[in-house]
């Protein structure tokens, strides 16, 4: 139960960080902790109790093994978060870019 | 809107979203005691059907393939646009930058540690199907072999040998290469992204039949991705430092 | 669950608060490489090497690049602008 219950805290943890973010790029970051939480969520689930990574090097196939379906998910998600990040971030500089500042309270209303 | 009244807000929220989460997990089966039939069948049956040693790199290249051709193409388009959102620089800003390493002994070791770096990216996506690892873990590792270079030799070097002219073409054939597989599989008279080749034998170098391909033509588009997005990151950080710096 | 399962859950569930309460990007950024450590580590006790070497060569290298080239990009134009 403890891991789920923490892709719950780290989920509203990100949330927390966005509502009170004063800066787009620390925007940015805090989303990804809440994507984070979902990688624990999907390996939690798929984890089993004495049971080795389902890679059959050494291990004999009669092994228990761990889910090997949502650890794929989980590995596409994570090199694709981070370019979506670097998306989120480019479009920070942009905002940047066109008003000088990064606080959304500042930016809100600003015509570019 | 005030701060105390925003984080008020939030407080509401959150506790009813965190109520919901936490109703939600509390129906899941218990941790450590996972009773889905998928994984257990993919399990026992990669080895025997698809001479795969690496149950999770089966899955991402050849049972899910399909799947992953969705999350390399948001890789394609991810990178395209942050080129398009960062590119307002241009050549004449950056010619100015004088970034190089004076030190010898940093010079040689950097290009021993890239070379080796690019090597060990080779050896992660060849091992994909036999060890963890594969295209994706290695097309970032070979990114940054080129990101070494920048560190311990010079923005110019790492610009010849990283141009987005070179990052951009690699990035687009692995994507197209990871879709036309599929193509061809299907002109083959098999399904989409099926692997038709001969599967090899498990834990040896040649095993995983054309998902092997599908995992190289991967590694190459994840690697241009990220060489894309780094050179369009360190040329813009180039010009506000150095160049004459039009807008940043 | 394993002692050193419970540790690692800890220690993201600690680094995760961290990373949204440092208020200086640059300070953030840094806690942000390490909570991704303390991601490598959890996801090694959970049995997935996959997974793990894929948090570990984003959090190593591709977050900070990024992070770091932006954040450097806006304190480079600021202080041209005094």
């Amino acid at each position: 139960m403890l891991p789920y219950l923490l892709a719950v805290w780290i989920f509203l943890a990100g949330l927390y960080g966005i509502v009170t973010s004063r800066d787009l790029i620390h925007t940015t970051v805090c989303v990804s902790v809440c994507q984070s939480s979902t990688y624990i969520l999907l390996l939690a689930i798929g984890y089993r109790k004495h049971a080795t990574a389902p890679v059959y090097g050494d291990i004999p196939s009669s092994r228990r093994v761990v889910d090997p379906i949502v650890q794929a998910l989980t590995l596409t998600d994570i090199v694709v978060a981070v370019a979506v990040s670097s998306l989120l971030i480019a479009l920070a500089l942009r905002v940047y870019d066109s008003s000088n500042s990064l606080d959304p309270s500042q930016i809100v209303g600003q015509r570019g | 809107m005030t701060n105390q009244l925003r984080l008020a807000l939030f407080g509401v929220g959150a506790l009813c979203v965190g109520a919901l989460l936490v109703w939600g997990v509390l129906d899941l089966p218990a941790f450590g005691h996972y009773a889905g039939p998928y994984g257990e069948i993919i399990a026992r049956v990669v080895e025997p059907q698809r001479h795969m040693a690496n149950a999770v790199t089966a899955v991402v290249f050849d049972y899910r393939g399909f799947d992953t051709m969705g999350e390399e193409l948001i890789l394609f388009s991810a990178a395209s646009a942050v080129a398009l959102l960062l590119r307002e620089i241009k050549e004449e800003d950056t010619i100015s930058v004088v970034d190089a390493v004076r030190s010898d002994a940093l010079n040689g070791v950097g290009v021993l540690a890239s070379v080796t770096t690019f090597v060990l990216a080779l050896y992660v996506v060849a091992h994909g199907f036999i060890s963890p690892g594969g295209g994706f873990q290695g097309g970032v590792v070979l990114a940054t072999a080129f990101l070494i270079v920048f560190l311990t030799v010079e923005y110019h070097a790492y610009e010849r040998l990283a141009t987005t002219r070179f990052a951009e073409p690699l990035e687009s054939f692995g994507a197209g290469a990871y879709v036309a597989i599929g193509l061809v599989g299907l002109g083959l008279g098999f399904s989409f992204l099926e692997n038709f080749l001969p599967l090899g034998v498990t834990g040896r170098l040649r095993s995983g039949g054309s998902a092997a391909i599908v995992n190289w033509a991967s590694a190459l588009a994840v690697a241009g991705a990220f060489v894309l997005i780094f050179s369009e990151y360190l040329e813009g950080n180039m010009a506000a430092r150095y160049g004459r710096g039009r807008r940043l | 669950m394993v002692p050193l399962q419970s540790v690692a859950l800890l220690f993201v569930a600690l680094g995760a608060l961290l990373v949204v309460l440092a208020r200086d990007v640059v300070r953030q950024a840094l806690l942000f490489s390490l909570y991704g450590f303390a991601l490598v580590v959890l996801f090694l006790v959970f049995q997935a090497p996959d997974v793990a070497l894929s948090a570990l060569v984003v959090s190593a290298v591709a977050y900070p690049i990024v992070l770091v080239g932006a954040l450097a990009r806006v304190a480079a134009h600021r202080k041209r602008r005094g």
